[in-house]
């Protein structure tokens, strides 16, 4: 049903994309007005989102330890697993946005003849990492459409990504590797039984968009090949807010188009949100130094405990009966006591609590 | 114990999820807790009701209620939002958790288990949601998502292995934790939680221990390592001025087989000659309140700074305990900090200042302990453990919420001669829950219990099989509760002990007579190995 329904939903929106593009006035709309609006949410809603999370108090440190924390000294420790200063969370986090370093550790943990078995695991992380780099490069690549002189770093990303030269023009690997990953994140979501039941429209949906924004991007500059200096005068003059004429734009650049603006218009109300978050996620991005630097709860409020002065008020006899101090009276009052109430309560309890030890189920 | 055996039978999960229909089947949950427990701490919503029953007597406005605490919560707790807002359902946390492991229970996928309030997140929250309802992935909230939510939150042991996997480092147990925040507000508890809460406000210890049973149980086991060592082994109690005050779980002076850690305990303090007391007043470590709710947990921590500034010690000293040390680690000081009226810890017989515990002035005894025997200080024979041999199971909140990783396992390898590690992925911070942690360790949910603890006793037994390990060391009061029916079930004839247990029995004290028992009280001789069979 989610499967059906998010790809239906991409779908329209390639039809819809396809037939406006036959009218002047549709292509008005796609080329200018919906971009724009887009832009529009996507910023909007992102900052929106962003600030939302950064407003919110974090009342706790409370860092998921990897590994040997900062003891003593001659125990090595893990700085970048369990890190305790600023720069090593720095470096934890780097190594969790650029390497997907928790990913990595995946394994799978499966039953054979009653023993469990937990045995290697890499290919969500590897697929991820292929999804992941190559929609930046892909992105990155996009810049020579939007900056003119085309920036060097653009050229060379566009050259080393065209290194295999194997059709004209040159095949991009990111393309290729962009739409494997999407695939196998497809695939895997359909074909995992546990990964299946939990997925959401969300999940399709994005997926379906992903692949569909790819697969047009392809056929613009491998089969239909679209009028590129066309499509950079107006992709120029969209991003420096002097939109020229959309009457250049081939079908397929409209559906491309329209499909990436649903994709940003989509991303602040959806997981992929994920993006920004994961910057924010206070079981990665604290330091795990809590006993040694404190860190103050912004609303710490006082709560009802129960005091000594309560407790030994409570208590009174039967402390004084145990021989323990107390606050409350003079020592020699208290030693008075002791010797009075001592033999009683020694009657009473020993044999009782050691009894009881073997006995008692405790709560741990 | 459940007959016949448990069956795992991992299959594909059927239906959806979204339905919230619970079976409360005997075995596989905890019963509610007493109403006396809920008015003792002023709890809302105190009354006679039990999970299996229709009617769970609800408060009539509970809907409004739960959503105003979700509201509160979200605006308090940035990591709360955020893990509602992040999760990309990859799955990777699907096969981490023991109790989906154990169970097969869709729902007891980390994903899943906070799938069910993130679907209410969603429809009541988001913009998307209240749009586009159940296409947005939103649920609507319901008596039965109530129960089900009470059956999945108290089917989680916060153990947060999940969370070292999850891409984002989304912790089940902050979902968990905040989920049994909410149903608190509806009355909803178990009592085998809230029982050791009442009690622990009340006399100071989850037992309800007074005062004048802690000094006999302190007693009676100062005596028991006086007679084992011949020498006059004393604990002091709630003596000012000591230097340091020693704070153990409650377990350690009531249950077996904590009850030899703490002989282990006395043993170290009396050699080293350690200038401490221990406190009837703060005379648990542990800390249910982080199974109930975040005030809770602070209401029941308090007490352990008040007494350290009564006693006017200069530091804290912490036994072997899980969830203690994640309050104590992570919470304590923010809490009910700060603890300018201690000293920055520093070791009376080495020197060594405890630098990452300069602020919480609080030390892990197995950091103490590790130094020590780094520094030198301690003589320690480890052929008085040949009989056992060893493996560590990491508990969660000292791995996962700490990193108290290699102490235990220095001071086990000084004390042991034969010490073997389980399986790369199932110690550390992979290391596998025991399955009854927080507060789930009652009996009426042995089956739980037991499917929750099967991957941890797998890999005891497969280090059983290879090594023939017969003893598992463990630092946390709950293992050692717990373990024990964990291994007869699973793996047979595997004892479990607390590290300082083993190490009091390698300790070679200055005066002492000639050891010929250990803390158990039985022969130190090593039992001939059995004849190898082809």
């Amino acid at each position: 049903m989610n499967v059906l329904a998010s790809c239906s939903a991409v779908v329209l929106l390639v039809l819809v994309g396809a037939l406006a593009g036959r009218v002047e006035a549709g292509r008005a709309l796609l080329g200018l007005a919906v971009p724009y609006a887009a832009l529009a949410i996507f910023l909007c809603g992102v900052c929106y989102r962003v600030l939302r999370w950064a407003w919110t108090p974090v009342p706790f440190r409370i860092p998921t330890t990897c590994g040997q924390e900062k003891s003593l000294p001659w125990i090595r420790r893990n700085r970048l697993d369990n890190p305790f200063t600023f720069w090593e969370t720095v470096g934890r986090m780097g190594l969790e946005v650029l390497t997907f370093r928790s990913l990595f550790r995946n394994n799978r943990a499966r039953l054979y003849d009653g023993r469990l078995v937990v045995g290697e695991n890499k290919y969500l992380w590897l697929g991820s990492m292929a999804f992941h780099w190559a929609l930046l490069i892909v992105l990155l690549r996009h810049l020579r459409l939007l900056v003119e002189p085309v920036p060097a770093f653009v050229l060379r990303l566009q050259s080393i990504d065209g290194f295999f030269q194997i059709t004209t023009p040159d095949l991009y690997a990111t393309d290729v590797i962009l739409i494997a990953a999407l695939v196998y994140l497809l695939v895997r979501r359909l074909r995992d039984p546990l990964v299946r039941y939990v997925s959401l429209f969300t999940d399709y949906f994005a997926l379906f968009l992903l692949l569909g924004i790819a697969i047009t991007g392809v056929l613009m500059r491998y089969v239909l090949r679209a009028d590129i200096t066309g499509v950079k005068q107006f992709a120029i003059g969209l991003a420096t807010f002097h939109p020229t004429a959309t009457a250049a734009l081939g079908p397929v650049v409209l559906v491309h188009l329209l499909l990436v603006a649903a994709l940003a218009a989509y991303f602040p109300f959806s997981k992929l949100m994920h993006m920004g978050g994961m910057f924010l996620s206070s079981t990665r991005n604290l330091a795990n130094n809590n006993r040694a630097v404190r860190y103050v709860n912004a609303w710490n409020y006082p709560v009802k405990t129960h005091s000594y002065a309560e407790w030994e008020e409570e208590f009174h006899d039967k402390i004084v009966a145990a021989g323990l101090p107390l606050d409350a009276e003079p020592e020699l009052i208290h030693t008075e006591a002791r010797r009075a109430l001592r033999f009683n309560d020694q009657r009473n309890s020993v044999s009782g609590a050691c009894a009881e030890r073997s006995r008692r189920v405790s709560p741990w | 114990m459940p007959e016949p055996l448990l069956q795992i039978e991992p299959a594909p999960p059927k239906g959806d999820w979204r339905d919230p229909h619970v079976d409360f089947r005997k075995g596989v949950f905890c019963y509610s807790a007493a109403a006396k427990n809920l008015n003792y701490l002023g709890l809302p919503n105190a009354r006679e009701w039990q999970p299996f029953d229709a009617d769970w007597k609800l408060p009539p406005d509970w809907k409004r209620i739960l959503l105003d605490g979700m509201k509160e919560r979200l605006e308090k707790y940035r990591s709360f939002r955020l893990f509602m807002d992040i999760c990309v359902r990859c799955g990777a946390c699907a096969d981490k958790c023991h109790f989906f492991i154990g169970s097969s229970d869709p729902k007891n996928m980390p994903v899943l288990r906070a799938e069910l309030m993130r679907s209410v997140y969603r429809r009541y929250f988001t913009l998307t949601g209240r749009l586009f309802r159940g296409l947005a992935g939103g649920r609507e909230l319901t008596e039965d998502v109530v129960k089900e939510w009470f059956y999945y939150f108290y089917q989680c042991t916060e153990c947060r292995r999940c969370s070292v996997f999850c891409p984002y480092g989304i912790d089940t147990a902050e979902i968990t934790m905040i989920g049994r925040e909410l149903l608190t507000l509806l009355g909803c508890n178990i009592n085998w939680v809230l029982e050791p809460v009442a009690n622990c406000f009340r006399t100071g210890n989850h037992l309800g221990i007074q005062p004048h049973a802690f000094k006999d149980s302190i007693d009676f086991a100062a005596d028991e390592a006086s007679e084992i060592t011949g020498l006059k082994i004393e604990m002091p109690i709630n003596r000012k001025g000591a230097e340091i005050l020693f704070v153990m779980p409650s377990a350690d002076y009531f249950g077996t087989p904590h009850y030899y850690t703490l002989l282990g305990y006395l043993m170290l303090f009396h050699e080293i000659g350690l200038d401490y007391t221990v406190s009837a007043f703060a005379s648990e470590g542990g800390n249910f309140g982080l199974f109930t709710s975040h005030e809770m947990m602070k209401r029941l921590n308090a007490k352990i700074y008040e007494e350290a500034k009564r006693l006017g010690v200069k530091w804290i000293l912490g036994g072997e305990c899980g969830h203690m040390w994640r309050v104590l680690h992570q919470y304590m000081s923010t809490m009910n900090g700060p603890a300018d009226f201690l000293e920055a810890p520093v070791s009376p017989i080495t020197g060594t200042v405890f630098e990452n515990a300069g602020s919480t002035k609080m030390v892990h005894i197995c950091e103490f302990t590790a130094d020590l025997i780094h520094a030198g200080k301690l003589k320690l024979d480890p052929s008085r453990n040949d009989k056992w041999r060893v493996t560590y199971h990491d508990s969660c909140n000292p791995a996962r919420g700490m990193g108290l990783l290699e102490e235990p396992r220095y001071i086990l390898r000084s004390a042991c001669n034969h010490f073997y590690e389980m399986p790369e992925n199932t110690i550390r911070e992979q290391t596998f829950c025991c399955g009854s942690g927080s507060g789930l360790g009652t009996d009426e949910n042995l089956e739980m219990r037991l499917r929750g603890g099967f991957p941890r006793a797998n890999a005891v037994k497969y280090v059983k099989q290879q090594h023939s390990v017969n003893l598992l060391a463990c630092i946390c009061a709950i293992d050692k509760a717990t373990l024990p029916a964990l291994m007869d079930y699973w793996v047979g004839d595997v004892e479990v002990a607390g590290v300082h247990e083993l190490l009091g029995n390698a300790l070679v004290m200055t005066g002492a007579k000639e050891r010929t028992t250990d803390l158990r009280g039985e022969p130190l001789a090593v039992e001939e190995p059995e004849a190898v069979h082809a």
